[in-house]
C-alpha cells in the first residue's frame, strides 16, 4: 500500500470497529477526499458516518470538538494544512483545554487530519509545515508519519487517544513510497521514534516527507548516520534522540519548516540540556527559509536539498 | 423573464407578562404555583449571590467578577425549562444559568477567584465550562447536539452568547451546520444591547438578531428577555421541537445587563443615565413581583423569607468557598493529558 492506501485502511478498519468513529470534512465523502484518501469510505459505511460538511474549517473543528465531548470519536480532515488556521482558534481556545477546563470531567478524542507540506507544485497556502504551532499550543498531540506502515498505525493509535491529535500526512509521499502493510488492524504507539537506520558517525533526525529525501542525500554520503524518524513531535520521544547523540556526538535534523522556531529549534534545546558534554560539534539544522512558502518554481531553492543535507553532514563531521 | 418573490419571512416576538405583571392568559404557558415560586426564589437567590460577588470582588476577597443583573429572566426562564441531562454551553455571564443548574455556589467563587477547579461540572449535570473567548462555544455545542441525534438520545445542547457574539464568523459556522444537519441545539442570544462599550447597531444592521435563523433555515423568535414566562415558553417550545427531531431554533432575548460589563468596566462611559433609568422600569425581578403579587403568590412575609433564605444560602456558600485551600503546585500538570508526557513530568520535577 501507498500512504493514501494505509490510511484509508486505518479508517475502514476503525469505522468497522467502533460506532463511535465518524470522519467529517470537505469533499471526503462522495468524492472520497481531493486525495482519494476517504475514497470507498461513505458508500461502505453510509453517509451518517462518512459526512460531507460544509465548507467552514472552523466550523468543523468547532463540531468535532463537540461530537468527541458527547461520546463520538470523530476523525476531521482538513483539505489542507494551510487552512488550519481559523480552526487553531477552536484547537487552541477550546479542543486542548477542555480536559483542564472541567477537570477531566470532559474531554476531546479527536483527530484532525490534514495533509502538509511541499513538493508537489501546489497552489498558495496548499504547501506549508504549521507542526510547530500545534506542538507550541500545548495539550494536543502532534502526529507525522513518513511511511506507510506507519501511517496506518499511528492513525489507529490516534483515533483511540483519548486527547487531540493532530495528524499531519506527508503530501509529498502520499503516493511515491509504497511498503507491505497489513490489511488487519495494528497500531504504532504514540510518542516513539524510529530509528530507521543504525549508524555510529552521526545522528540524523528528520520526520514527515523530508525523511525519505534526507535518506535519499544519506546514500550519497560515506558516513554512517543513525537515521531517526520522530513519527510524533507531541509527545517527543527525547530519550532516543539523546541516546543516540550520547552515542555518536555529532547530530543534524532536517525538516521542512521555517527555521526560526521550527521544530529542530526545541530538539537542539533538549541536546544541550541533557547531553552537551557529548557533543563532539554543534548541532546543525537544514530547514526551509523564513519566507513564506514559494510558488511551484521555486520551491526546490526552499525545501531542504540533497546539497544542503550533505554539507550540514560535512560540517557536523570536520 | 420573471420577476417573483421566492420566499417570504416573519419574525416573531413573544412577551407573556408586561412590565406591570400582566399576562396574557392564552400565551401563558403551564406552570403551577409551586412552579412559578421555585422561579422566583431562583431569582432572589441569584441577584442575591450576583450582589454579594460583586462586594466579594471589591473587598479583594474574589478576582474580575462578570455580573448579570438585569439578566436574571433570562437565563432562569432558560434553564427552567431544559433538563438535567441537557447540554449547557454557559460563557462568562451565565453564572446565573449555573446556579439555577445546581452547580454550587462556592465553586463558583472558586473559579471567579482565579481556581479552576470550580468549573467542574456536577456529576450529574452537563455543564459544560463557561466560554471566556467570546462565540466561541457556539461551533461545538452544534457539534454535541450532533452527536445526541447520531447516537439517537433525546438529549438537546443550548448555548448562551451575547449580541456581540453574532459578529464573528463562529456564529455563521455554528448556525449553518446547525441547519444542514438538523441538530437538537437551542441558540440563546442574551442581546443586552452592549458588547462592552459598542452597542447593538454596531454589531448588525438587522432589525433583529432573530431573523438570522430565516437564513440558516432554522427557527429563529425574539422574547422579551426580561419576561421569565416568554423566556420559559419560548425555550421550551424550541426544546420541545429539537426533541421531535424538528432542528434548531435562535432564540433572541432581548434584555439589560443592569450592571458594569465586569468589575473592571465602568457602564458610564458608553451608557445614559435616562436609558439606565427606563431599563430599570423593566426590571425582570420586579416585574415577576408584580405578577406574583396581583396573583396571590407573594405577600411581604413570604417575601421576607424568601430573601432571609437567600441570604443564608448564600453566605453558607461564601464560608465554604472561604476554606477552600489553594490548588497544589502540581495541579496545573494534571489535566493536559490523560497520560503525563516524560517531558511534563520533568518540568513537573522544577517546582518541588
Ligand atoms: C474573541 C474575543 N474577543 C474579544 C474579547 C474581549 N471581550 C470580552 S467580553 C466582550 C464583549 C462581548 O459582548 P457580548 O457578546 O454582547 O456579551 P455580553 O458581555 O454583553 O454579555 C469583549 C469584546 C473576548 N473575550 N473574546
Amino acid at each position: 500500500m501507498n500512504v493514501v492506501e494505509a490510511i484509508n485502511s486505518a479508517l475502514d478498519n476503525e469505522l468497522k470497529k467502533d460506532k463511535r468513529v465518524i470522519v467529517l470534512g470537505e469533499d471526503v465523502g462522495v468524492n472520497g477526499g481531493v486525495f482519494r484518501v476517504t475514497d470507498g469510505l461513505q458508500k461502505k459505511h453510509g453517509s451518517d458516518r462518512v459526512v460531507d460538511t460544509p465548507l467552514a474549517e472552523l466550523g468543523i473543528v468547532g463540531a468535532s470538538i463537540g461530537l468527541a465531548v458527547n461520546g463520538m470519536r470523530p476523525v476531521a480532515e482538513i483539505q489542507f494544512s494551510g487552512f488550519m488556521y481559523a480552526p487553531f482558534d477552536q484547537l487552541f481556545t477550546h479542543a486542548a483545554r477542555i480536559r483542564g477546563r472541567s477537570r477531566g470531567r470532559f474531554t476531546v478524542p479527536m483527530v484532525v487530519r490534514t495533509p502538509y507540506g511541499g513538493g508537489i507544485r501546489a497552489l498558495e497556502l496548499h504547501c506549508e509545515s504549521g507542526e510547530s504551532f500545534f506542538a507550541h499550543a500545548t495539550g494536543m498531540k502532534v502526529v507525522i508519519p513518513s511511511r506507510p506502515y506507519d501511517a496506518k498505525g499511528l492513525l489507529i493509535s490516534a483515533i483511540r487517544d483519548p486527547d487531540p491529535v493532530i495528524f499531519m500526512e506527508p503530501m509529498r509521499v502520499y503516493r511515491a513510497i509504497k511498503e507491505e502493510v497489513p490489511e488487519t488492524e495494528y497500531t504504532v504507539p504514540l510518542g516513539k521514534a524510529n530509528i530507521e537506520h543504525e549508524g555510529s558517525d552521526l545522528t540524523v533526525i528528520s520526520y514527515g516527507a523530508m525523511l525519505k529525501y534526507t535518506k535519499q542525500a544519506l546514500e550519497k554520503s560515506d558516513y554512517s548516520a543513525e537515521i531517526i524518524d520522530l513519527r510524533t513531535i507531541v509527545p517527543l520521544d527525547t530519550e532516543t534522540i539523546i541516546n543516540s547523540v550520547k552515542k555518536t556526538g555529532r547530530c543534524v535534523i532536517v525538516h521542512e519548516a521555517p527555521k526560526t522556531c521550527g521544530f529542530a529549534a526545541e530538539i537542539i534545546a533538549r541536546i544541550n540540556e541533557k547531553c552537551f558534554f557529548n557533543l563532539e560539534a554543534p548541532v546543525e539544522r537544514v530547514t526551509g527559509f523564513d519566507v513564506a512558502f514559494p510558488l511551484a518554481k521555486s520551491e526546490n531553492h526552499y525545501l531542504p536539498s540533497e546539497k544542503r543535507i550533505l554539507k550540514a553532514v560535512d560540517k557536523v563531521m570536520k | 423573464m420573471v420577476k417573483k418573490v421566492v420566499e417570504n419571512f416573519k419574525v416573531e416576538y413573544l412577551q407573556v407578562m408586561d412590565e406591570n405583571g400582566k399576562v396574557d392568559k392564552k400565551l401563558m404557558p403551564n406552570l403551577s404555583a409551586k412552579q412559578i415560586k421555585e422561579m422566583y426564589e431562583l431569582m432572589i437567590l441569584i441577584r442575591t449571590f450576583d450582589d454579594k460577588a460583586f462586594s466579594m470582588q471589591r473587598q479583594g476577597r474574589i478576582g474580575t467578577y462578570i455580573c448579570y443583573k438585569g439578566q436574571e429572566a433570562s437565563q432562569i426562564g432558560s434553564t427552567y425549562a431544559l433538563n438535567d441531562k441537557d447540554w449547557m454551553f454557559p460563557m462568562y455571564r451565565n453564572t446565573a444559568a449555573y446556579i439555577a443548574r445546581k452547580h454550587p455556589m462556592s465553586m463558583i467563587l472558586q473559579y471567579w477567584s482565579g481556581d479552576e477547579r470550580g468549573l467542574k461540572s456536577p456529576d450529574k449535570l452537563n455543564n459544560f465550562p463557561l466560554s471566556i473567548g467570546v462565540g466561541t462555544q457556539e461551533p461545538y455545542a452544534v457539534g454535541c447536539a450532533w452527536a445526541s441525534k447520531l447516537k439517537k438520545e433525546k438529549n438537546v445542547s443550548f448555548v448562551y452568547f451575547g449580541d456581540g457574539g453574532t459578529s464573528k464568523g463562529d456564529f455563521h459556522e455554528a448556525l449553518n451546520f446547525a441547519g444542514v444537519f438538523k441538530v437538537p441545539c437551542i441558540f440563546i442570544c442574551e442581546n443586552n444591547q452592549y458588547a462592552i462599550s459598542v452597542p447593538i447597531k454596531r454589531q448588525t444592521n438587522s432589525e433583529t438578531i432573530a431573523q438570522k435563523a430565516l437564513a440558516y433555515g432554522i427557527a429563529g423568535i425574539q422574547v422579551d428577555g426580561n419576561d421569565i414566562f416568554a423566556v420559559y415558553k419560548a425555550v421550551k417550545e424550541a426544546a420541545d421541537n429539537a426533541r421531535k427531531g424538528k432542528g434548531a431554533t435562535l432564540i433572541e432575548s432581548v434584555t439589560y445587563r443592569l450592571c458594569d460589563h465586569s468589575t473592571s468596566d465602568d457602564a458610564k462611559r458608553y451608557r445614559s443615565d435616562k436609558e439606565l433609568k427606563q431599563w430599570q422600569k423593566k426590571d425582570p425581578v420586579d416585574r415577576l413581583e408584580k405578577y406574583m403579587k396581583a396573583n396571590k403568590l407573594l405577600n411581604d412575609k413570604y417575601k421576607d423569607e424568601v430573601a432571609k433564605k437567600a441570604k443564608e444560602k448564600v453566605e453558607k456558600e461564601v464560608r465554604i468557598f472561604e476554606n477552600i485551600k489553594d490548588p497544589d503546585p502540581d495541579d496545573i500538570f494534571k489535566f493536559t493529558f490523560e497520560e503525563m508526557t516524560d517531558e511534563l513530568k520533568e518540568q513537573n520535577e522544577e517546582i518541588k
